[in-house]
């Protein structure tokens, strides 16, 4: 196939990262499960130069997307800083683990987690907003609960927020997990805070948003001075990411919070399908 | 219940919620500065890679010896080298969400949330860590 610096690739990278931009930025994921395969499987390029793509993919979404969010008032930022302590530190945790750690089992592992998580999502698929949540004692204190406008149902949806000590931990495993496999694991954050703190669908997609372009800016340094990033395989990812990101974000409003649930449990599933393979050609 | 307040412009009359909207605002206008200057940046290393790439003789386009260092940008800057352009471009992009963090700080304290600052300053700190730590590590 035509490698970089052919004109072709270029262009072709480019109107494949605005698609996964464009989804990605809707529920909360980085790209990476679209830019991996397409740049290892169809362009035969190394599994190294395509992480250190999907690593500017996640952050082009992020901060793509992040604008629009912000201004619009759906992410909420003190969930996301709160739980971006957990998180980072993960991060850390996996980075150090990862000489020891079995990574094809991990691979495994977390694929079937994924996969069992999607039961309870697809049982609550209709589900608009979360009902008789109630805010506990750490979310009081936190001042976690808050209130977005959906332009959808036209008004003004305050929520509240339960089981952070659950949600916190499940964060934390995001980050090892990150850590570890070198994955973006924007998927753990979203059934964190959908699953576990009962945040509205898009305020954990938005949420998750913001948060895994701060925990990718943590190692993408790392990614850097290793040669992993080459510019004429990132430029094509990052222009056309950035492009779908603002077509996404300013696609979300129109969309109600079951309808990104719809879009989410499928690409889930495939993660998990990818995780299970790559764990599976790692052991076999 | 649902207080059905525009949702275009929401102009709070509490002066704090002021506050909040306006760092709200300033945080998404820094978001979208530092988006369009690395969109800019790597767009422009681009159009002059493919301009060498496309004259006559090449122009001496080496497309696997890009800059891996900071000093290494540096270098390739001051000759010129289109893909030194678009690694610039890109590491611009890298820092947005650090700035972003960076900002919020700022952004909390203008609210008098002291809690957040702190909790803010201590996912900086953990960015700042894992950066030291990834540099002197694997």
């Amino acid at each position: 196939m035509f490698a970089p610096p052919h004109l072709l690739f270029f262009l072709l990278v480019f109107a494949a990262s605005m698609a996964a931009g464009l989804i990605g930025s809707l529920v909360g994921l980085g790209g990476g499960v679209f830019v991996v395969p397409l740049l290892t499987l169809a362009f035969g390029l190394p599994i190294h130069e395509a992480i250190g793509a999907s690593i500017v993919s996640v952050i082009a979404t992020s901060s793509g997307a992040a604008a629009a969010y912000v201004r619009d008032r759906i992410t909420n930022l003190r969930v996301g800083m709160f739980l971006e302590i957990a998180t980072t530190l993960g991060a850390i945790t996996g980075a150090f683990l990862v000489v020891i750690a079995p990574t094809g089992v991990l691979f495994i592992v977390f694929g079937l987690v994924l996969i069992i998580s999607a039961v309870p999502l697809a049982i609550k698929i209709g589900e608009e907003l979360p009902q008789g949540v109630k805010s506990d004692r750490w979310a009081r204190t936190l001042a976690l609960a808050g209130s977005y406008p959906d332009h959808k149902l036209g008004r003004e949806v305050s929520y509240e927020v339960s089981h952070v000590p659950a949600g916190f931990s499940m964060m934390y495993v995001a980050g090892l997990i990150s850590g570890l496999l070198g994955i973006g694991s924007g998927t753990f954050k979203v059934l964190a805070m959908d699953t576990a703190m009962r945040l509205p669908m898009k305020v954990s997609t938005t949420t998750s948003n913001f948060m895994i372009g701060v925990t990718a800016a943590a190692s993408a340094g790392i990614y850097f001075e290793r040669g992993d990033i080459n510019p004429l395989v990132a430029a094509p990812v990052a222009l056309g990411v950035l492009i779908g990101a603002t077509v996404g974000a300013k696609t979300l409003a129109k969309l109600s919070n079951s309808a990104i649930r719809k879009i989410f449990i499928p690409l889930l599933v495939l993660i998990a399908v990818e995780m299970l393979i790559r764990g599976g050609s790692a052991i076999f | 219940m649902a207080d059905q307040q525009q949702l275009e412009t929401p102009a709070p009359a509490d002066p704090r919620d002021k506050l909040i909207r306006q760092a709200e605002l300033v945080i998404s206008n820094v978001l979208r500065g530092g988006v369009l200057l690395s969109g800019a940046i790597i767009l422009i290393g681009v159009i002059l890679f493919y301009i060498r790439y496309f004259s006559p003789g090449g122009g001496g386009t080496n497309a696997a010896n890009f800059p891996q260092s900071f000093v290494g940008v540096g270098q390739g800057l001051a000759r010129g080298d289109p893909l030194a352009i678009i690694v610039l471009g890109l590491l611009v992009l890298l820092a947005t969400p650090v700035l972003r963090v960076a900002v919020s700080i700022v952004a909390f304290g203008l609210e008098r949330d002291w809690r957040y600052v702190v909790i803010t300053s201590i996912v900086l700190a953990i960015l700042m860590i894992s950066f030291v730590l990834g540099r002197g590590g694997a």
